[in-house]
């Protein structure tokens, strides 16, 4: 299928050339996240009156989860606020690198080129999520440390070291970006081989070398592109795409799948289950549990959420990946194909994700009018909505919202892992063909127990 | 310069077709038959009178079950500092004061499972204080399971880019 190059374009390569645009939407973004953590550290305790616990964990959150991730893929990494100080000490200016460039910038070390530090730092925020999205001091916290933290790696490292490494939520939205009908490529990559300065990696007089540390020429999926399109600024050939393209191109991808990819998978599946239970569940002892963070009941919690998170779901994932291999015949090693099989999680994970973000998302968003008119609870009326009373939206067509996501999230799913199945077998032949249902069926069998299981969780 | 052979001329996939547009045909019927078979005659309605007690962000019963069509009055009685109580999918509310118990009636008529939310500010877990009312056999979770039945086979069977 052709794909609609937007670069073509004139005023949209002009408009994404250059800096202004994606600065001022940074700045907005950072001048909320900075509203946010001081109504986090100086405004009301209570959580659904305080700015910094509605603006992210609500209004950004379904911003990302509902729509962003699913469409722009990692657009929203191309103007996060948590990593702009550091960029800006790092490059020595708010735009283009300047000679006053600070920080060692080393390396990442090779043995962190992977997502196990995402992945262990995500769980570590899931343990403790129900504090920080009920607590604004706790959440103030959090961001604080996470932009601390990007500074930090950013002085030290070289490039967006951080974003790529270390985000906790860089990782997810890695993960779930695959899925996205947006691409940036390169248009021939025949052009870059031939193209010895390599700017687009190096940078130039128009810019910095990717700060991501993508090859443009080599980029084959949306995870590893923060979409910051330094690229086309430095390419002097206009070699560089912004396409449309069917949902889920990236996936299933021949090759080159890692453990450390499938935990990422796992985990965020994981997660949306024991969010939909801990969050919206009927037992007040987890939500107490969960929120009591220090205390034994809390160890339980967070031993219980890791050990399914890290050893359950996994274990049960390979169990049926076990079975596929014999029931499909397949002679390949075990890590390699549970790898390519948790790509069928990624569609899964997202529907999982999305519908328990519309349950949560929909039921408190009428708070956000409130704190918008008073950011602090200190009782201001800044826009004459301070009063307006609290409106679960859209509860009666929930349920059924829900199940549509899941289902289609599945079915996904389920097409993906017979594809994945069928690359593995060799399914063009009608032997390949069934050799292929037959080794995908027990994946396709575990993501219809998560789904059934969610479906439980939200709407039983 | 070698002559310019023509490519074969391709063959339209009929079987292919068939098959898949019969696929589709049977999803759509099935689809439809999940989503209008009727909920199972449950007993005949009654009035009930259902005490939830309510503390520390739970509902004590934290799932209710009624009848379809019972005349349900709910009693909600706040143990600790004001609570209240809404129903998804009723759209009822009760705000109840520490030590008193607040009454609401109305009518089951919708089936599924529904949830009860506090709707008056108690904590830092107040968005989260979530019980379940279930009215009769729950039918759009069934529905649902049904559904991710058929999207599975569907997606395994005859899905392909």
């Amino acid at each position: 299928m052709k794909r609609l190059d937007l670069l073509r374009s004139p005023a949209v390569a002009s408009l994404l050339r250059s800096r202004w645009p994606t600065l001022a939407i940074s700045l907005l973004a950072l001048a909320g996240f900075v509203l946010a953590i001081v109504a986090g550290l100086a405004g009301t305790p209570v959580g659904s009156r305080n700015f910094g616990i509605i603006a992210v964990w609500i209004a950004w959150w379904a911003a990302l989860i509902l729509i962003a991730v699913p469409l722009l893929g990692r657009g929203w990494c191309s103007i996060c606020p948590l990593p702009l100080p550091g960029a800006w000490l790092q490059r020595g200016g708010v735009f283009a690198p300047s000679a006053r460039r600070r920080g060692l910038g080393l390396r990442w070390p090779r043995r962190l080129r992977n997502l196990w530090t995402q992945n262990i730092g995500f769980a570590i925020l899931a343990v403790l999520s129900t504090a920080i999205l009920t607590q604004p001091s706790v959440s103030a916290m959090v961001l604080l440390g996470l932009m601390a933290a990007a500074v930090g790696v950013s002085l030290v490292f070289e490039r967006r070291a951080f974003c790529s490494y270390v985000c906790p939520v860089g990782g997810f939205i890695g993960l779930y970006s695959q899925v996205a009908p947006l691409e940036i490529r390169v248009r021939d990559a025949s052009v870059c081989a031939g193209h010895s300065e390599k700017t687009c990696y190096f940078g130039s007089q128009h810019g910095e070398g990717c700060p991501w540390q993508v090859f443009p020429a080599g980029l084959n999926r949306n995870s590893a592109c923060g979409m910051c399109f330094e690229c086309l600024r430095t390419c002097p050939h206009d070699n560089i795409a912004l396409r449309l393209r069917p949902f889920g191109s990236d996936l299933p991808r021949p090759a080159g799948r890692r453990l450390d990819e499938a935990y990422k998978g796992l985990l965020m599946l994981a997660s949306a289950l024991a969010y939909s239970a801990v969050l919206l569940g009927p037992w007040g002892a987890i939500k107490t549990a969960a929120f009591r963070v220090g205390t034994p009941e809390w160890a339980i919690f967070a031993g219980a959420f890791l050990a399914a998170a890290f050893i359950g779901l996994p274990g049960a994932f390979a169990l049926h990946v076990v079975a596929g291999r014999a029931l499909g015949g397949l002679r390949r090693g075990l890590r390699e194909t549970v790898a390519e099989f948790a790509q069928a999680l990624i569609p899964l994970g997202l529907a999982g994700w999305a519908a328990f973000s519309l349950s949560f998302v929909l039921s408190n968003l009428s708070y956000l009018w409130a704190v918008l008119s008073d950011p602090f609870g200190a009782g201001w009326n800044l826009i004459g909505t301070a009063a307006g009373a609290w409106t679960p939206y859209l509860g009666g067509a929930l349920p059924a919202l829900q199940t549509g996501i899941l289902v289609c999230g599945l079915a996904w799913a389920a097409s993906l892992a017979r594809r994945i199945a069928a690359r593995l077998v060799g399914g063009g032949t009608l032997g390949g063909r069934r050799r292929a249902v037959a080794l995908a069926s027990p994946v396709v069998s575990f993501a219809l127990g998560v789904t059934v299981l969610q479906l439980w969780l939200l709407i039983g | 310069m070698q002559p310019r052979l023509l490519p074969p001329p391709t063959r339209f996939p009929v079987r292919r077709a068939v098959v898949g547009a019969a696929g589709w045909v049977i999803l759509l019927g099935l689809t439809a038959a999940i989503l209008i078979i009727p909920a199972p005659a449950g007993p005949a309605p009654r009035d009930r009178t259902i005490r939830v007690e309510a503390s520390s962000y739970a509902f004590d019963p934290a799932r209710v079950e009624v009848n379809r069509g019972d005349r349900v009055t709910l009693e909600l009685a706040a143990q600790d500092v004001v609570h209240g109580l809404y129903l998804d999918g009723y759209d009822v509310r009760l705000r109840a004061e520490p030590g008193q118990t607040a009454r609401l009636t109305f009518t089951a008529d919708r089936p599924g499972t529904f949830r009860m939310r506090c709707s008056v500010t108690c904590g830092p877990l107040h968005p989260f204080m979530i019980g379940k009312l279930s009215v009769g056999a729950n039918l759009p979770m069934w529905r649902g399971a049904a559904l991710a039945g058929l999207a599975a086979v569907f997606g395994l069977w005859f899905l392909r880019r």
